[in-house]
């Protein structure tokens, strides 16, 4: 099966053949055969939504496949539940931690494992896969004081200890910047000199090359490539992962504006326990300039996106202006009225109301269907707002079956056309938006990108929020990090390095 | 063996075949019942579902039952799109009685019809005082506004014991623990000299109209449906979701009220501790097997009166306890909320886990 490493003679140690799961509406994986040999460092690659993490949760027991084969060590074996998975040597580190905030390192891992050790003997434990992996880790610390990272090596010891023969790491880079992913890499590789085999789900390209000995292609539920990443280029492996190249985004030098939106020195103590406070985080946008905001997620983003908007009025007087209005207590509404319009990351739920129509959605942000405003909130023009509806799912080629069909029937990318195109179409003075193409595929992401910088163009004032570097390097014409709930001085995106943005991601811009 | 199979999308023809599914079940496990109780069940279906629609008197009283359960049930409808949990209106509905008595004893003998007006409006704001009093124990101290709507009926209905039993009691009424009966300028004008139904109805409808213009065509109604289904996305749009809780609450509190002041000043003609007859927690069925919708709460009321008019039938007819109409509610609720999974999720034959094994073991 696998020639690619010469490996004929050996058996694999995870063999998948034939692996079929449907659910209703779509087929998650179609017919997936993939072939995980001891010690190799094995990366499934795909998009959001390729059926990558359907399958990982296939060999972890906690899905069930409809029809297909597992085959452990050369032996068929059907793994029902995860306490199956966790016997046959499988161990999963997923995207999310699963954690229990309050409680110590120690605490936390021992609720992880079988019933054996004391709470003593896990402790020991832990120092010792901890010294020998070079992941430094205190047990006695609660885990509300880790960092992103430290939480992630908690999760990782606590699948150490298991002693796993197959390792699976879900998008384990998406929280880490790119000084800790170095060091995830290294204790990676020498997992795999041990002899654990790897599964490593990614969809960022460098990291898959950098890493990985082998590679599984996903694209709509199918397998689309077997390859060794070292001999690939990022262009080849991005083509069988979306069958075609993304299209180049055409940048030019912008010549900034007034200032539109301003922060001005924010304070923030955070709204709920383990949220961020906001230390002195100053900016300004630009109209007809992109503002990019790079930084690990968790670093106070949400917090500031929140006292920009306006869903939190608590920031100080005079600390958020726009045209020098002061509109710190201003609710979104009011916001709204000046010209600031805002996508948030959580399409469903936030963004747009689950059960209800599109038509029904546009009134969360516009008002032009609604009449005589003085009574009750207003009188809805239901033909009119169809209509308004009709044209945004027409302009920015939302597929749906019309303004009547509910948001969740939509796919992300759909939806998030249509978010985004909701506030586009109000033409904003002042335009934020965090996370445009998280989830989203290729396609619907270039256009979304795309419309995002024709408003630039067009004189609009752009706050960009985003955890991908290579969307802010893209598309942002200065990039300022968040750290800790803290905002690093301005950089403009010529001077812009991986390794600086890298460094700053951790807070250290004062020492650069 | 069957199974159930998540939906990819909610159906939107159970949303609607539910409460009749609903409904079928609920006649069928009454059927059981009767055969239980070695009553014959044609005879025990006849006087649940035949008899209060048999003449003209009979569907004139299963009006005059519907009607303050359509009213309670359109402001509860309002709340629980709201996702607020008034389920105090029973105690609304009593405050609204009381304060509606206080107007109608302070009618002269031979005063102006004119007087009807003022006490339906102290009605409606006795229960907004009592539904508002809920509202701000939320605001002020987040107290749970199912427990607190919940509690304070009880208060309500001491209220009352107090007033009956005390300043509001008839001198001339042998110590009877109620008011002397109303001034006849105070009684809710009637439709028909031949029944007794009253302009409350004709108000409940056009309360069931209100409430879908407000639900359905203004902004205030979509930004309180938003608050319930929605919270982050009310934050996001800007709507307040302390105006949609007292919104919520005041409405259904006014609701419950008008109820009260139209049953204590129309059928009943007096205040009397047995004012409080479920109205206010049967309307809860009514709301939900209504699907919280005006038009559909118009069905679901009448049929709930079907229930309270069999029930007190079945006590004389078939000499069965008239709590056979709470087992009837009951019974519907249940079934409706056990037919509402078929909203979520379909019933499918699962395949044979054989058939997978071999496929298995194939390899």
């Amino acid at each position: 099966m696998s020639p690619l490493r010469g490996t004929l003679m050996q058996i694999p140690r995870l063999q998948l053949t034939g692996i079929t799961k449907a659910y209703p509406g779509t087929v998650a994986n179609d017919g997936v055969t993939l072939t995980l040999m001891p010690g190799e460092i094995h990366a499934v690659l795909g998009e959001n939504g390729a059926g990558k993490s359907t399958l990982m949760k296939i060999i972890y027991g906690s899905v069930q496949m409809d029809t297909g084969a597992i085959q452990v060590d050369g032996r068929a074996v059907r793994i029902s539940n995860p306490r199956e998975a966790r016997a046959l040597g499988v161990a999963m580190v997923f995207q999310h931690f699963n954690l229990f905030h309050t409680a110590t390192v120690a605490e936390n891992v021992w609720l992880g494992l079988e019933p054996g050790p004391t709470l003593e003997q896990t402790r020991a434990l832990i120092v010792a896969k901890a010294s020998h992996y070079g992941l430094d880790i205190d047990p006695e610390r609660p885990v509300h004081t880790l960092s992103v990272g430290e939480m992630q090596r908690v999760e990782i010891i606590r699948a150490l200890l298991a002693n796993p023969t197959i390792l699976i790491l879900d998008e384990p880079t998406s929280v880490l910047t790119p000084q800790a992913v170095d060091k995830l890499f290294v204790v990676l590789r020498q997992l795999a000199s041990e002899g654990c085999s790897i599964l490593y789900i990614s969809h960022k390209l460098h990291e898959i090359r950098a890493l990985c000995t082998a590679c599984t292609v996903l694209r709509g539920g199918r397998v689309t490539g077997v390859c060794v990443p070292a001999q690939e280029t990022n262009a080849s492996l991005s083509r069988l992962m979306i069958g075609s190249e993304p299209p180049a985004l055409a940048r030019r030098v912008q010549k900034a504006g007034a200032v539109v939106m301003e922060v001005r020195g924010l304070r923030l103590a955070r709204a709920d326990q383990y949220g961020v406070d906001l230390q002195e985080v100053s900016l300004r946008m630009h109209a007809g300039e992109v503002l990019g905001i790079a930084g690990v997620s968790g670093n106070g983003q949400q917090e500031l996106l929140r006292a920009l908007s306006g869903e939190d009025r608590r920031a100080p007087p005079g600390t958020v202006l726009i045209d020098g209005v002061d509109v710190s207590a201003a609710g979104p509404a009011a916001r709204r009225l000046l010209g600031l319009h805002f996508v948030p990351e959580e399409r469903l739920g936030r963004g747009a109301v689950p059960p209800m129509s599109l038509a029904d959605n546009l009134l969360l942000t516009r008002e032009e269907a609604v009449q005589s405003q003085r009574w009750m909130g207003g009188w809805i023009d239901i033909a009119l707002l169809r209509t308004q509806a009709n044209r945004i799912i027409d302009r920015f080629k939302v597929k749906a079956h019309g303004s009547s069909a509910a948001a969740r029937s939509l796919s992300g990318g759909n939806l998030q056309k249509f978010i985004v195109g909701r506030e586009i179409d109000a033409k904003p003075r002042c335009f934020i938006v965090s996370q445009p193409t998280w989830g989203v595929d290729v396609g619907a992401s270039a256009q979304i990108r795309a419309a995002i910088l024709a408003m630039r163009d067009a004189g609009c004032a752009v706050l960009l929020v985003s955890e991908e570097l290579d969307e802010l390097f893209q598309m942002a014409d200065r990039l300022q990090v968040m750290a800790q709930g803290a905002l690093s001085p301005t950089l403009p995106i010529a001077d812009a390095t991986v390794e600086k943005v890298g460094q700053w991601m951790s807070g250290l811009w004062s020492t650069a | 063996m069957l199974r159930l199979q998540a939906r990819a999308e909610p159906s939107r023809w159970w949303v609607y075949a539910s409460p009749l599914l609903a409904l079928l079940v609920t006649v069928l496990l009454g059927v059981a019942l009767f055969l239980l109780l070695g009553k014959d069940p044609v005879r025990g279906l006849a006087v649940f579902f035949w008899e209060p629609l048999r003449s003209g008197y009979a569907l004139g009283e299963l009006v005059v039952k519907a009607t303050p359960l359509l009213l309670i049930a359109l402001g509860l409808a309002v709340a629980f799109r709201s996702n607020v949990w008034n389920i105090g209106a029973e105690g609304q509905y009593v405050m609204g009685a009381v304060a509606a008595s206080g107007v109608a004893l302070l009618a002269e003998p031979g005063g102006s019809k004119w007087i009807v007006l003022p006490l339906l409006l102290a009605g409606t704001f006795g229960g907004m005082v009592w539904g508002g009093l809920t509202a701000w124990l939320r605001d002020r101290f987040n107290a749970n506004e199912i427990l607190v709507s919940l509690m304070l009926v009880y208060v309500a209905v001491q209220v009352l014991g107090y007033m009956v039993f005390g300043p509001w009691k008839d001198p001339n009424g042998y110590n009877f623990p109620q008011t002397q009966m109303f001034e006849a300028a105070t009684k809710i004008p009637r439709l028909f000299a031949s029944s007794r139904m009253h302009i409350g109805v004709l108000i409940a409808v056009v309360g069931a109209a209100l409430v879908w213009v407000f639900l359905f065509r203004t902004r205030a109604g979509f930004a309180q449906q938003v608050g319930g289904i929605a919270p982050a996305a009310a934050r996001y749009a800007g709507f307040s979701s302390r105006s949609a809780l007292w919104t919520a609450m005041l409405v259904s509190g006014g609701f419950a009220g008008l109820a009260g002041a139209l049953e204590v000043a129309g059928p009943i003609g007096q205040l009397t501790p047995y004012l409080p007859a479920g109205y206010g927690f049967a309307a809860i069925i009514v709301a939900f097997v209504g699907r919280l919708h005006p038009g559909g709460l118009i069905l679901s009321s009448l049929l709930m009166s079907m229930f309270y008019i069999g029930g007190e039938l079945a006590q004389s007819r078939l000499g069965l306890p008239q709590s056979l109409t709470g087992v009837f509610q009951g019974l519907l609720l249940f079934s409706l909320l056990a037919c509402d999974t078929l909203i979520h999720y379909r019933v499918v034959r699962s395949k044979p886990r054989a058939a997978l094994a071999s496929a298995a073991g194939a390899h």
